[in-house]
């Protein structure tokens, strides 16, 4: 089932002369990891505003073309009632966080709903141990590090049990330890609890090895939409795309001896295996 | 050109900042402070340029204590460009903030003009001289701020976190501005810890936990040590940890560029004919 169904959107922010978004389609399976890259300015943040519906309904502009999601046209649809299947996580956690403590943050948005307050204690539980920060409970949010407030509003936007969550460049001001410590708790969402994933980042060496689709976007437009791999055989860095650097050793080996990766390696590990497999051909006399 | 004599700094809650942080830097290095969030680095830089003292021991800059000098004269030799681009805008359009403290150091109109004019224009800003600071994206607001300190030229600019939300186009080009700088024999020291940009910058690299600097070496040596960086919230480079998984080549840990480490490798399978 197709979960995200964008057809020939076009956005113009209003005051703006250009457009944000110029002719989007795009279509996206229910349990999919998708990574969306771009430079700065490319309409990345407006694509994910037109998906949990703050595009048309709180920033004004030309709005065109039609997205659904999960069934639900967002035009059409409330942003309260969107936010039960769609949640998004933002690049500064500060934004987000309010409340004294960590549980009261995560129940606040249940407690909206008017859920029951078994449910809401479930949820918060569940949410907590999910991005395993049980511990961080009694915490103030604001006496946290940059990595557990994220994680902490991560847990407030699951507990809403969407089945998409959109997060835009979440790791910018992490650390590097910190970042990967989020990255995974993110793939676990995607893997455990079959989460429909749309995450914008600059950071890619450590997002792009688990995505099964990439896209890129220049201009408000999407210009490549597919596996990784077969993508990072060009350089994008005109599109302000990193490439990771194993990445570019092989597209240096493979410029001189042609195709000896078939498929670039995004980790180290890739890198080593097909290398190695290469001498064992060789020592087999292949 | 400047001194950090076993400096220790105290916030006004009491918690210690920087910790006995001994450092001298030349004229026209260029030096990366690395460590994780609250590790002291933003700290370290602020001590720089006066903004804050030092609680004990002292800082000098070309021989100046910064105790005995203001901010305003400090700001002559030193630039520093926020982590938070916002918190350094004040005026309604983008022109008068980067022709604001020329005007405050007393250049006339004309060298004003001229120089907003190029500063804006290195830093691809010349289309919103007339717009608010204020609705800049996340990465023009970051090249705006470098513009206001690049217009008065000072000796050493200091940068904190200046990748942050950068894309990486715009990663290669502070890279350039960096080596463009420095050629012209600037000193640059940024705080940062894009482990990966670092790496390509190839800088001093200075490590900090806690307040207290812990390493400090050139880039490779650094980042060639596992131990200590992860002890910093920080990961080596992916292209050193490729290289640590080649001793089946008969390759070595280090720190070299993509084009330098295919070549090795491919004079590496050339040995075993393949």
């Amino acid at each position: 089932m197709k979960i995200i169904e964008i057809e020939d959107l076009s956005f113009k922010y209003s005051g703006s002369s250009s457009y944000a978004l110029k002719n989007v389609n795009l279509s996206i399976s229910e349990g999919e990891f998708v990574v969306l890259a771009g430079r700065s300015g490319c309409g990345k943040t407006t694509l994910l505003r037109c998906l949990n519906g703050l595009i048309p309904h709180f920033y004004e502009g030309e709005f065109s073309g039609s997205v659904r999601v999960n069934g639900m046209n967002t035009s059409e649809t409330p942003p309260y009632i969107l936010a039960q299947v769609v949640g998004m996580v933002f690049q500064n956690p500060d934004n987000q966080l309010f409340a004294l403590t960590v549980e009261a943050d995560i129940a606040f948005p249940l407690e909206n709903l008017g859920l029951p307050r078994e449910v809401i204690m479930e949820r918060v539980e569940w949410a907590l141990k999910t991005l395993n920060i049980s511990d961080l409970r009694d915490r103030s949010p604001f006496e946290l590090s940059g990595g557990q407030k994220q994680k902490v509003a991560i847990a407030s936007v699951i507990a809403m049990k969407p089945k998409i969550l959109l997060l835009d460049e979440p790791t910018s001001s992490l650390d590097p330890l910190s970042a990967k410590n989020l990255i995974d708790s993110i793939l676990e969402l995607n893997r455990r609890e079959r989460l429909t994933i749309m995450i914008s980042e600059h950071r890619l060496e450590l997002l792009l090895p688990h995505a099964h689709r990439f896209i890129v976007m220049d201009r408000g437009e999407i210009l490549y939409d597919g596996d990784p791999r077969v993508i990072l055989k060009d350089d994008l860095l005109i599109y302000g795309i990193p490439t990771p650097r194993v990445s570019e050793v092989a597209r240096h080996i493979n410029a001189s001896r042609h195709s000896l990766f078939t498929e670039i390696p995004l980790t180290v590990d890739e890198f080593v295996d097909e290398l190695r497999r290469c001498l064992d051909d060789k020592a087999r006399g292949c | 050109m400047i001194r950090l004599e076993d400096v220790e700094y105290f916030y006004p809650n009491g918690h210690k900042a920087l910790d006995q942080v001994r450092l001298e830097i030349e004229k026209g290095e260029v030096v990366a402070l690395m460590g994780e969030n609250g590790a002291g680095k933003t700290t370290l830089l602020k001590h720089l340029n006066g903004l804050l003292k030092p609680t004990r021991g002292r800082v000098l800059v070309d021989g100046i204590d910064t105790r005995k000098a203001t901010v305003a004269a400090l700001s002559r030799k030193i630039g520093l460009v926020f982590q938070n681009a916002e918190d350094m805008f004040f005026s309604s359009t983008v022109w008068d903030e980067v022709a604001f403290s020329l005007r405050n150091f007393g250049y006339e109109e004309e060298v004003v003009k001229r120089r907003v004019e190029w500063a804006l224009k290195f830093m691809e800003l010349d289309r919103y001289v007339d717009q608010s600071p204020f609705v800049l994206s996340g990465g023009e607001k970051k090249r705006l701020a470098l513009a206001i300190i690049l217009a008065w030229s000072p000796d050493i600019i200091a940068l904190d976190e200046p990748t942050t939300g950068q894309d990486q186009l715009q990663k290669e080009k502070l890279m350039e501005m960096i080596k463009l700088l420095n050629m012209q024999g600037r000193t640059v020291i940024i705080s940062s810890h894009d482990v990966e940009f670092v790496a390509q910058l190839r800088p001093r690299v200075i490590l900090m936990k806690k307040g207290k600097i812990i390493s400090d070496g050139g880039a490779e040596e650094v980042f060639l040590d596992e131990e200590v960086l992860r002890s910093c919230n920080l990961l080596p480079p992916q292209i050193v940890s490729l290289t640590r998984r080649l001793d089946f080549l008969g390759i070595k840990p280090s720190l070299p560029h993509p084009r330098q480490l295919a070549e090795e490798i491919l004079s590496k399978l050339g040995e075993y004919k393949i």
